[in-house]
């Protein structure tokens, strides 16, 4: 279990999860983002940024 | 099975009461009254319930006895013939206002007049099941809340038992179907449609039950009547007496509510339904509950929706009559609404 660093809620990390893997969190659905996996430890995933081309 | 009866069964919440009771495990519905309606099949005040049952209305006189007795009477009528409904069955659940309020003085102030049996306030359970839940195995008689209190007690509650809210304003918008099925000059069709209109900005008669649960001097509340048919919103706007960070306020609501069937707590960042949403809850149990901080004050926003026919009357109602029973608490209101609606 790793802590969801917007809500606090209790995240399932997966086994085999790697560094730069995105998931949701289940309570407040912010995407996250493995920082790292030992310990483990997660981000909010930066937001997709568009390019308008301005 | 439990034999139950439904006294005043041709208003919108008496009929929203059967339709949940009449596909409920464990129930058998054994008799529902209108004197209007006496004789008549139930599909000519609720046509949704066609062909769901057979069931006639009966006078209230006809009334036979029954092991809970639910009450859907116009207020003021439970509490004048209370003895004739305690004769006809061990348990009554009364969903008007006629036993929600403690203290008999409430009645003059709010409902402008004397309660005739003061004596049986303290008798009834108010049938919030999130706040009284203990006290009703063992309970004989119910009063379920009104449907604006249910709202905002279930939003402002966990700031409130923790000392936290210093003060409240709370704003509810309101379906049409909490004026009951009567007509008036309000709810004639060219008045009524796209109305926003101000119904009580102050002096609201649910507020007592909310000062009276959350066990505070005064909340701010207001009502605004809105073009929807079934539905309450309720914003509360809490003056936080310290600081709460954002973790802090979903670690309260998680403690409160992450065990109760009934209660979500809807938070996103993203997509279209961040906050609670009424007509997501339609024809639900459901008391969806969400918050935002103004980063710049002390202010919480805290956001609950319901409906008002369910969560806040006749499912209620249901949910408390699981708990009294030791039925699974979810039994008859496992519909989790509609999408889209």
């Amino acid at each position: 279990m790793v802590e969801c660093p917007v809500c606090g809620a209790e995240v399932d990390l997966a086994a085999d999860a790697v560094v730069g893997e995105l998931m949701e969190c289940p309570d407040c659905g912010t995407e996250l983002e493995v920082l790292e996996v030992d310990p483990p430890t997660l981000g909010e995933a930066p937001e997709t940024e568009e390019d308008w081309g301005q | 099975m439990i034999r139950v009866s439904i006294a005043g069964a041709s208003g919108y919440t008496g009929g929203e009461l059967l339709r949940l009771l009449l596909f409920h495990p464990g129930v058998e519905v054994v008799q529902v009254t209108s004197e209007r309606l006496a004789g008549k099949f139930v599909y000519n005040a609720h046509p949704n319930l066609r062909a769901a049952t057979k069931l006639k209305f009966s006078s209230a006189s006809e009334l036979a006895p029954c092991d809970v007795l639910f009450l859907c009477l116009p207020h003021g009528q439970s509490m004048a013939r209370i003895d004739e409904f305690r004769a006809l069955a061990p348990r009554i659940v009364d969903l008007s206002a006629d036993f929600r309020l403690r203290d008999p003085a409430g009645y003059v102030r709010w409902y402008g007049r004397e309660h005739p049996r003061p004596e049986l306030l303290d008798a009834f359970v108010y049938g919030v099941p999130e706040l009284h839940r203990d006290a009703l195995p063992g309970a004989a008689l119910v009063a379920c809340a009104g449907c604006n209190a249910t709202a905002t007690i279930l939003a402002l509650r966990p700031f409130y038992r923790r000392a936290l809210a210093g003060s409240a304003v709370v704003e509810v918008k309101a379906g049409s179907s909490e004026g009951g099925n009567a007509s008036s000059d309000a709810s004639h069709h060219p008045e009524r449609s796209g109305a926003v209109r101000s119904y009580k900005p102050t002096g609201h008669r649910h507020v007592a039950e909310m000062v009276q649960e959350l066990g505070t001097g005064s909340i701010h509340f207001s009502a605004t009547s809105i073009e929807m048919v079934r539905g309450i919103l309720a914003t509360c706007h809490v003056f936080l007496d310290r600081d709460l960070s954002e973790k802090d306020v979903w670690k309260i609501l998680r403690e409160d509510y992450a065990a109760e069937p009934f209660v979500r707590i809807v938070k996103e960042r993203s997509g279209i339904h961040r906050y609670p949403e009424p007509k997501l809850v339609a024809g639900t149990n459901y008391c969806d509950v969400g918050f935002e901080r103004d980063p710049d004050s002390n202010r919480l926003v805290v956001v609950s929706a319901i409906d008002n026919l369910v969560k806040g009357a006749a499912g209620q109602a249901v949910q408390a009559f699981n708990v009294m029973h030791g039925f699974d608490e979810t039994a008859g209101l496992e519909f989790p609404g509609l999408h889209p609606i």
